[in-house]
């Protein structure tokens, strides 16, 4: 396990720093320059060479390259060109919150729904509650986010007055974009519950624990679900996925301050360092996500022993 | 005792030899069929699935011949009549410059499509290669070409789409090959799996024991055994391919204006749906009548395609 770990480690680290250097160069083949160079060219020669030696654009191409790793390797993603001198790194500190507070509620509401409607699915295998689930899971995973927040936005915001449509003052500002976001969630975790569940419920140690004169629901709670929710770890990375492209949209279109926007926001401002950072932010975090899946996959089901390899 | 019996009872002369036919006993009484019709016959059994492959079609025709059935073109600006709702002269109303929303719904709904389709035949034709190449080659080869999609794997798809993006310019072509660069991964692996699990597979042994050369192995059963999947896949990827381009559109990554996608037409009608819900409705319908649909076939396809997955 030890050095299963560490050999994941290293990957990590491998594959962070050619997603660094990637980056780094895609972002200098940008054509145009992030600054408004109609604005540069009223300034003196001294004043512009002045402004870009402040970022360091000055240098050759190389050294701007290893200062860039140097400063990553220490944690530091640079300045900002837009919000005026503002590092990356409290830029994306400061509108981490809105975001992690609507991604943990859209995971709760999203597991907890998905998994009750996953479970009874199964239990009432071809009955209503099955067909209702397999339309929910089949919709929520067709009907793309930013549609169901703009649908939303329209009926439970504006026509019904229900919600706040937009912007982050209260607690319930966050409710729309929460559902929103875990529609998706919902139809991805009820769907898979539901096959594990139906596979589980046809093995051959759920014959044996009837046979031992056990009633239904000691069944179920003892022995079927707990085999049938282990495997429900694994898709947690496709949710991260979907949770990381629902909040780019969901955040512009409900006027959240989370890095979401922030990520679209530097994208049409041309922010090359907020976006370098936030791809460098967004794939570490996909990647320890990934990792710590796996782990824990280890860690609670015996029956999968890894030896070093993917 | 009994037997000299049951002897007298049934007495020779009411038994008659039949024989045993060879030729009848190996007969084949059904029709010989392939793979593929064979899921055909199974896809034909699924409602929701064959429900779905109407639709598809009913919206492929409009896509194509929609355009063509009112007088306006999809660029075509009235600053005389902006913001109309439906009606006999605009079945769909029209947008801020008076463009006609059937037009450019079903113009979107073909620029779409094409991008989709064309993405997902691109993902499959890399994928089988490269996949096809690191499962045959194995070892060293292999352990690198595995290297890199481990890398490529490690981003979220949509991080490395948008930073393409950034550097091309936003168009047709664009948009189809950052799609490209991300999806063939997934393809690459699931042929790559299916190659190494078949490689070791005993009517493969015993195909070349019978002297096969590895063209007739890999044409003839390989292929074949890995077409399900293949399609199976393509399913999936078309409207996830559909999801990606309406999300790039719409946070204006995507095509720009006046050419039609159904996300620029989702984008457009978001701007306006407070006054004219109409514009968001139409393309919203079209965007998940199409991903429902394609999510549906797709599933019947794999309960109809992978005979282990059936229930």
């Amino acid at each position: 396990m030890k050095k299963f770990i560490l050999v994941r480690l290293v990957n990590i680290v491998i594959t962070l720093f050619i997603i660094a250097t990637a980056t780094f160069f895609l972002m200098k083949m940008l054509p145009g320059s992030p600054f408004d160079e109609e604005k540069l060219v009223d300034l003196t020669d001294e004043a512009r060479m002045e402004f870009y030696a402040r970022y360091g654009l000055d240098e050759p191409l190389y050294v701007q390259y290893l200062k860039y790793m140097g400063n990553l390797v220490q944690g530091d993603l640079g300045l900002s060109y837009y919000y005026k001198d503002q590092p990356v790194n409290s830029l994306i500190m400061g509108r981490i919150g809105p975001s992690a507070l609507l991604g943990f509620q859209a995971v709760v509401l999203g597991l907890s729904i998905g998994i009750i409607l996953g479970m009874i699915a199964a239990f009432r295998h071809n009955t209503i509650w099955d067909y209702f689930t397999m339309i929910v899971a089949v919709l929520g995973v067709s009907i793309p986010n930013f549609v169901l927040a703009a649908i939303l936005q329209f009926y439970v915001g504006l026509q019904w007055g229900l919600f706040p449509v937009a912007y982050w003052e209260s607690y319930e500002s966050s409710i729309l974009p929460t559902i929103s976001l875990a529609v998706t969630v919902i139809a991805l975790i009820a769907r898979f519950t539901r096959n594990e569940m139906l596979e589980v419920l046809q093995q051959d140690y759920i014959t044996t624990a009837h046979a031992k004169g056990l009633g239904d629901l000691t069944v179920l709670i003892k022995h079927a679900i707990r085999n049938a929710l282990i495997p429900v770890i694994t898709i947690l990375g496709p949710v991260f996925v979907s949770l990381l492209t629902g909040s780019l949209v969901i955040e512009n279109i409900f006027g959240i301050p989370g890095i979401g926007s922030l990520f679209v926001d530097s994208i049409k401002m041309n922010d090359y360092t907020t976006i370098m950072g936030l791809t460098l932010f967004y794939s570490s975090f996909f990647i320890l996500t990934v990792l710590v899946v796996d782990i824990l996959y280890g860690i609670i089901d015996p029956r999968i022993r890894v030896h070093g390899k993917g | 005792m009994q037997d000299t019996k049951q002897q007298k009872k049934f007495s020779d002369d009411l038994f008659q030899v039949v024989g045993r036919r060879e030729e009848q006993s190996e007969k084949i009484n059904r029709p010989n069929l392939t793979g593929l019709q064979d899921g055909w016959l199974r896809l034909k059994k699924n409602k929701a699935a064959i429900g779905s492959l109407i639709i598809l079609l009913i919206l492929l025709v409009l896509a194509i011949i929609g355009p063509y059935l009112s007088s306006y073109s999809y660029e075509q600006t009235d600053y005389e009549k902006v913001f109309m709702e439906p009606n006999s002269e605009h079945w769909l109303g029209t947008d801020k410059f008076g463009r006609d929303q059937w037009t450019r719904l079903w113009e979107g709904t073909r620029i779409s499509l094409y991008i989709a389709v064309l993405a997902a035949l691109l993902d499959i034709l890399i994928g089988i290669t490269y996949g096809a190449i690191s499962g045959l080659k194995g070892g060293k080869v292999d352990n690198f070409m595995q290297r890199i999609i481990e890398i490529l794997v490690g981003v979220p798809n949509l991080i490395i789409i948008i930073l393409l993006i950034m550097i091309m310019k936003p168009g047709i072509l664009t948009i189809t090959l950052a799609m490209v660069i991300t999806g063939w991964v997934n393809m690459a692996r699931l042929v790559r799996g299916q190659i190494f699990k078949l490689k070791n597979q005993e009517y493969i042994l015993a195909s070349r024991a019978l002297g096969a050369k590895n063209r007739r192995i890999i044409t003839s059963h390989m292929l074949p055994n890995t077409l399900g999947i293949i399609i199976i896949n393509m399913m999936f990827t078309i409207p996830s391919a559909i999801f990606t381009e309406a999300f790039l559109s719409f946070i204006g990554l995507g095509l720009q204006e006046p050419l039609a996608s159904l996300g620029v037409l989702i984008n457009d009608g978001f701007r306006s749906m407070r006054n004219q819900f109409y514009l968001l409705a139409f393309p919203s319908i079209v965007i998940i009548g199409l991903m429902v649909c394609f999510n549906l076939l797709a599933d019947g396809l794999r309960d109809a395609l992978d005979p282990r997955l059936r229930k």
